[in-house]
């Protein structure tokens, strides 16, 4: 009876019913402060437990919270850039107990939030709703200890409050997402906009935006909402992906077997591959709220939002729009993809820098899309002058591709000189004599495969790349081999 | 009271020592011996710090000695209520659940007082967490009232009270949410004043009912507490709620009396109190009259609505403020096998039946369901009690009235009734909830030979003329005793 | 009451149970004279003075020693507050 579940949104049933997902999202994202929220303590990662903490995150008795100006900047950049309403907005008390909460409640923003209303366009075309984006204060965090390292094999567990107090903002879409691949450019845009406002890093797998995800079922062209279910713990864009395409399917297999779905917490396993059941939504916790007497409301005012409009700079949208602009008539899907990645990591300067120094626009793409992008998930980047140089280089015939690729990695670690660092590795381009040398000799080794290859098994021309890069270790360029064993066949 | 004589006036005392008269050290020590001669009765101090006073105190000497001032209260020793951090000090808020607890950091009017030169000699005892109104509610038992041991000083800030009435201390500082700085003045016959709210920071006070909790001086006369007054108030940058230009009082124009003054003898504070009560406020009315106010009787019958919109709204913050109290950072633990039993098993130890009692009342007004017809409401009364009162400032400059319904009952008496006990605060609680500031002035005695208080409240802001009309009434006292 | 009791992470005896649902009763009586006012149209008071916009700058101010911290702490572990296991996660 369970449906098998091709790519796609719906999900054809034997009986012809059509199933839609109807998903919305809750990002919380960590701001790219100096400081936490409420107090002076630092907004930073990796120190020794409990180093970084004073009265106020720590909650002890007496201590009381001020508000950090630059957590209402960006929270206010953010709303901008999600075309909100910024709005006078107050703080409320959530009311809970749990170990990571130094004062056991949480100050947020409950029903007088900064940002009102609003939305987001995917790359894809695609507009989502916001429903609105609110401040509200970091836990600390707890690492449990005992058997398994799950919380519910601890023995004991261990809190550190360094990052309780870091300022979040949590923004909440519609729920006019369509399918977990939708969710995907959903979060893809808004991390985009996130690190181009400067509110955020962006980083999911660090942590520094957390996703949580409602969804229900209904069938194609009924209106009203079902239940839905919450997906907390989606560390990566893939188990974003993954929990959703999951739940979808064992919601419609319940629903189309006859059976309801309940209001409940899931907790995703990326190992298991399934969502697990963490509670029932139906006592749904009374948190309590009032207003936050130890804090005044806010009222950023009319020159303060034309300020932050002013600041705001070019926005994702408007980036890919001027880089794809740029890359012109070698506009392909590879490129529309790369204009993606760069912009989503906020490198897209870097490649327009590169070009205003004389360096071509694809190749410069392509470099910081694959190269530099993988590696600067730390923080890393490069001087955009050496790296002009550099694919400058590359273009001109100096380097291999290759070649070009190592000196680039070592840019990235430890900057310097792409001349020297060349040089020191004794890098230089093969002259067209030479590398025709080496093609002949290759060929001459290897028969067999060049008579196959004459007779048109044009895929031998890798088998005969490889070679030729192993005998020249590295030094020859790929594109010229294979040029040059085509022009051998005639 | 027979011993050492009790101690000279604050501004006094600290003249002395600015100028070289008196050291600090004497001063300091002379408080410690009345300390260690009355306190055994009495029971107002909770932890003494002998060893960090006299520090201080040569601190202070050493400063005068090199043609330094070491400010305004130099040398003039004074006692914390015990929900004052002070770094390193216990301070307990009269509860087992922070029976060992030392703060790493002051409260902001600590260090104030500590650069005014004022001398802390000591934390002490108070209803726990500032719940209460007799001083019964603390974990290491009551406080003695100095006038009679067998009544109650009142409360929260009963410690506070006892410690200036007995004349151990020239100064003390107390909280207020309900009344727990004037209630026990009156009760302690000493002079005990709110400010209002935001003039003085609450940054390190342990918070009850955070939109209703001030600090205040005690004192024995209206300049000294004035004085001290002086040397809390200001903005303080760690307190989002403190107000920008609340400003100190000017000395000098305290004595400026109330001619031309309208006063209003509110009636719902007159109504109702015990009779030598009620004749006292007369008195009280007839003395501000003969210096030149013009005095008239005004009802604001909102007021009435006062002790039931401030028994929702203070358990409902409290509820919240004390919900940190949880065993896991500091204070007392119980342990349990899990975290949240390890929880309830600890606040179940360490909170007594007032505590609980009103966490439990303040959970249930936020709770869902109940938010809008309790807690809600009661916000809504608030606000039409700040109106009403607004409106009454519109005809007066000041009204008049009791600070509490009785002289100082016997311990025991109203703690098998809470709701007898909560009665108490009728007077006070108004200037709690529209955040205005009041004094309570010591004017004469009961049937029972037993102090009795007099009430001032004025506008936001309106510390100047309060501390004047509480002189007037302290003048009249003085020329008749 | 009970109810109220978990909210509050409570343990409460019945006695105290009992006591205290009698006692809140007669509280809220009381303030039934309150809660009967009709005042739909009155905007709630959270501060009693109308302050707003009380920001800080995002500076770094000096925060508290470590061990000073940990030495009131009720139990710790590799410079952590140490706490019995964790039943579920936060609600």
């Amino acid at each position: 009876m369970t449906p098998v579940a091709p790519a796609g949104d719906a999900v054809p049933q034997g009986d012809d019913v059509e199933w839609e997902s109807v998903i919305g999202l809750e990002v919380h994202a960590e701001l790219q402060t100096v400081t936490k929220l409420f107090c002076g303590c630092r907004n930073s990662f990796g120190d020794e437990p409990n180093t970084n903490v004073c009265p106020v995150c720590l909650g002890l008795p007496g201590s009381l919270p001020v508000l950090n100006r630059q957590a209402v900047e960006l929270a206010m950049r953010i709303g901008t850039a999600l075309h909100c309403e910024i709005r006078p907005s107050s703080f409320h008390r959530k009311n809970y107990f749990y170990p990571d909460m130094p004062k056991d409640y949480q100050i947020s923003q409950y029903d007088e939030p900064i940002n009102v209303g609003g939305w987001l366009e995917t790359a894809a075309g695609d507009r989502v709703g916001i429903v609105r984006a609110h401040m509200e204060e970091d836990t600390g965090k707890t690492s449990h200890v005992g058997a398994g390292k799950r919380i519910s094999d601890a023995d004991h567990s261990l809190v550190d409050y360094n990052r309780a107090g870091v300022p979040l903002v949590e923004i909440v879409s519609e729920p006019d997402i369509r399918s977990p691949l939708e969710a995907r450019a959903y979060v893809d845009e808004l991390r985009a906009i996130l690190v181009a406002t400067g509110a955020s890093d962006g980083r999911m797998e660090e942590g520094s935006v957390r996703v949580d995800a409602n969804i229900s079922v209904r069938p194609k062209g009924v209106e009203e909402l079902s239940t839905r279910c919450e997906i907390k713990n989606l560390n990566s864009l893939r188990s974003l992906v993954r929990a959703l395409e999951h739940e979808r399917e064992r919601q419609v297999a319940l629903v189309s077997a006859g059976g309801k779905v309940v209001q409940e917490t899931l907790h995703w396993d990326e190992a298991a591959g399934r969502t697990v059941s963490m509670r029932s939504k139906e006592e749904a916790y009374d948190y309590r709220y009032f207003p936050e007497p130890d804090l005044v409301p806010v009222d950023p005012g009319a020159e303060w939002q034309r300020e932050v409009v002013a600041g705001l700079g070019l926005l994702p949208a408007e980036r890919r729009a001027r880089l794809l602009a740029a890359v012109g008539d070698e506009r392909d899907d590879a490129a529309v993809d790369q204009v993606r990645t760069v912009v989503v990591q906020g490198l897209d300067d870097l490649v327009t820098a590169a070009v205003e120094r004389g360096a071509p626009v694809g190749l410069a793409l392509a470099r910081v899309a694959n190269e530099v992008a993988a590696r600067s998930d730390g923080g890393v980047s490069v001087d955009p002058d050496a790296f002009a140089e550099l694919l400058t280089m590359e273009a001109g015939g100096e380097l291999s591709a290759t070649q070009a690729k190592t000196v680039l990695a070592e840019l990235l670690a430890k900057g310097g000189d792409p001349r020297t660092i060349a040089a020191e590795r004794g890098f230089e381009a093969m002259s067209s004599d030479s590398l025709a040398d080496v093609v002949g000799q290759v060929i001459s080794e290897n028969p067999g495969e060049w008579g196959r290859y004459l007779e048109g098994e044009d895929k031998l021309a890798g088998f005969f790349i490889g070679k030729v890069m192993g005998a020249t270790k590295g030094r020859a360029d790929g594109k010229q081999v294979a040029a040059e064993l085509r022009a051998r066949r005639g | 009271m027979s011993g050492t004589s009790p101690t000279p006036g604050a501004l006094e005392l600290a003249a002395e020592v600015r100028s070289g008269e008196r050291s600090a050290r004497q001063a300091v020590e002379e408080a410690l011996e009345r300390v260690a001669l009355h306190d055994p009765q009495l029971h107002a101090f909770v932890t003494v710090t002998e060893e960090s006073a006299l520090e201080a105190a040569d601190g202070i000497d050493r400063a005068v000695a090199q043609g330094g001032d070491p400010g305004p209260l130099a040398g003039v020793p004074i006692a914390l209520k015990d929900n004052l951090c002070t770094r390193g000090v216990r301070t307990t808020c009269g509860s087992r659940i922070l029976e060992h607890w030392h703060p790493p950091y002051d409260a902001t009017v600590v260090t104030s007082l500590r650069a005014a030169g004022a001398v802390t000699i000591g934390k002490t005892n108070m209803d726990e967490f500032a719940m209460g109104s007799s001083t019964e509610n603390s974990a290491f038992g009551p406080t003695a009232n100095p006038w009679d041991p067998a009544r109650v000083p009142g409360g929260s800030s009963g410690g506070s009270a006892a410690s200036v009435a007995s004349g151990m201390v020239p100064l003390a500082l107390g909280s207020d949410t309900g009344g727990s700085i004037r209630q026990p003045a009156s009760l302690c016959g000493v002079v005990g004043m709110k400010p209002t709210y935001g003039a003085v920071s609450r940054y390190g006070l342990v918070a009850f009912a955070s939109s209703l909790d001030q600090i205040g001086p005690f004192a024995r006369t209206v300049r000294d507490a004035a004085a001290l007054y002086n040397v809390i108030c200001g903005h303080d940058p760690c307190d989002s709620t403190s107000l920008p230009d609340a400003a100190a009082v000017d000395l000098a124009a305290l004595d400026d009396g109330v001619e031309g003054r309208r006063i209003g003898v509110l009636t719902e504070l007159v109504d109702e109190m015990a009779p030598d009560v009620a004749a006292q406020v007369r008195r009280a009315a007839d003395v501000l009259d003969r210096a030149g106010a013009s005095v008239v009787e005004i009802s604001v019958p909102e007021v009435r609505y006062g002790l039931s919109a401030y028994y929702l709204i203070a358990p409902a913050e409290a509820s919240s403020n004390l919900a940190r109290y949880d065993g896991v950072r500091y204070g007392l633990r119980v342990d349990a096998p899990d975290v949240a039993r390890m929880n309830a098993a600890t606040r179940a130890a360490g909170f007594g039946p007032e505590v609980k009692r009103r966490i439990m009342l303040g959970t249930y007004a936020l709770s869902a369901g109940y938010y809008d017809a309790y807690y809600g409401q009661a916000q809504r009364v608030r606000t039409v009690l700040i109106e009403a009162m607004g409106r009454a400032y519109g005809e007066v400059d000041a009204l008049l009235g009791a600070t509490s319904p009785t002289t100082a009952f016997t311990m025991g008496a109203k703690t098998d009734d809470p709701l007898s006990m909560y009665r108490s605060d009728v007077c006070t609680i108004p200037s709690n909830l529209t955040g205005a500031p009041a004094i309570s002035v010591p004017v004469g005695s009961g049937e029972d030979g037993l102090p009795i208080g007099v009430q001032v409240l004025v506008p936001a802001y309106g510390e100047p003329l309060v501390f004047q009309v509480a002189r007037v009434l302290e003048d009249a006292v003085l020329s008749t005793s | 009451m009970a109810h109220v009791a978990k909210l509050a992470r409570l343990d409460l005896t019945p006695e105290e149970l009992d006591l205290f649902t009698g006692q809140l009763a007669s509280v809220l009586g009381h303030a039934a004279d309150v809660a009967a006012l009709q005042l739909g149209d009155v905007p709630p008071t959270a501060h009693p003075q109308p302050l707003a916009n009380v920001l800080r700058p995002d500076e770094p101010r000096p925060g508290l020693d470590r061990d000073e911290v940990l030495a009131e702490a009720p139990e710790v572990d590799d410079h952590r507050f140490k706490v019995p296991r964790i039943v579920g996660e936060a609600p």
